[in-house]
């Protein structure tokens, strides 16, 4: 469950530059099905650090977390 | 103009003649991008047209807004094609180096081609962030094939910070003006000791066979082929444009002179 408009508990992160708020003790493996993300076409980083698929499960997100979540496009 | 190498003139007919970087072989030269295609569909064609082995992809961050658009991945077979992660519009090493740590953990390998940008218009390589990045990234184990310019004190820099191959511009990227400095790239392959292959600028079938007689041992390209009214048969112009360039380096061209020899006997013509 994601909303940039709710008031309930739940801690403020950003996502892509995006800022969006997630319940307390979200996974970052959660996050990422809540966003329909398929976690084996993306690679994560959160505050700088690249966050390896095994630790999807187990990496809970804080409040103030800055996420990058990228996927392979078209390029030359 | 330059001589060739001993292990060159060495080659057999009956080997392989394959590219080998950082000890993984390739039997093709060509590698070519997934960018700028009209559709998926084309782009699965125009590679299986090229016998390209190797394909570069691009790193962004995913569109939060589009639920479940087709991803890149769907449409290239892995086990047939080896996929290069690009560090491009990357404009500092950090940026660069953030890139290619991602790109490690998205993909499937450890290899990348590291793009640290130094102009828009032009879009050549900020060559003192590159080396910054390549001497960043070689220390964490990545095998680095540097998108660079055609300087050969550059290109020996790459070399000696570990980069496991060298990949000078023909000219600008999407340019398509083919090689512009024949000399230089000559300079740099008789300078270093890991692979040229020559990356960004090429246009049509000649340029990448004009790169492959320098002696480039292979050829990069996205837009010459995506860009093509057909770009399946330009696939295909480009694959046997590297293999005749890569044959007539081998071959060992004739020399250059600034009169006529003739191929037919001058004497012994009828009513002389």
């Amino acid at each position: 469950m994601t909303s940039t408009t709710a008031q309930g508990p739940g801690i403020d992160i950003s996502v892509n530059g995006r800022a969006l708020r997630v319940p307390t003790g979200s996974t970052l493996a959660k996050l990422l099905e809540s966003l329909g993300l398929d976690r084996a076409r993306v690679a994560v980083e959160v505050n700088l650090r690249v966050v390896p698929r095994a630790e999807h499960e187990t990496l809970r997100l804080n409040h103030g977390d800055k996420l990058e979540v990228v996927t392979f496009v078209g390029g030359g | 103009m330059l001589p060739s190498r001993e292990e060159e003139k060495a080659t057999p007919n009956d080997r392989t003649d394959a590219l080998v970087i950082a000890g993984r072989e390739f039997r093709s030269r060509l590698i070519v991008g997934t960018g700028k295609y009209p559709s998926f569909q084309v782009m699965k064609e125009a590679h299986e047209a090229s016998g390209a082995e190797m394909v570069t992809v691009a790193v962004r961050r995913v569109d939060l807004n589009a639920r479940g658009p087709e991803n890149l991945l769907d449409h290239i077979d892995t086990r047939r094609y080896f996929i290069l992660p690009n560090t491009a519009a990357c404009y500092t090493a950090d940026e660069a180096v953030r890139t290619a740590r991602l790109g490690r953990e998205a993909g499937l390998s450890n290899w990348v081609k590291l793009e640290v940008i130094g102009d828009e218009k032009t879009l050549y390589p900020d060559t003192e962030g590159l080396l910054a990045a390549t001497r960043t990234l070689v220390k964490e184990g990545f095998i680095i094939l540097p998108y660079t310019n055609d300087d050969l004190v550059v290109a020996r820099k790459l070399e000696d910070a570990g980069a496991a191959a060298v990949m000078p511009l023909a000219a600008p990227i999407g340019s398509g003006l083919g090689v512009q400095n024949r000399l230089n790239l000559e300079l740099i392959r008789a300078a270093i000791r890991v692979p040229m292959i020559v990356d960004a600028g090429v246009g049509t079938a000649s340029d990448a066979a004009v790169a492959m007689e320098l002696g480039a041992e292979g050829v990069l390209m996205n837009t010459a082929i995506a860009a093509a009214r057909e770009p399946v048969r330009m696939a295909r112009a480009m694959k046997l444009g590297v293999e005749a360039g890569r044959e007539a380096f081998l071959a060992g061209r004739m020399a250059r002179k600034p009169y006529a020899t003739a191929s037919s006997p001058q004497d012994g013509v009828v009513g002389r």
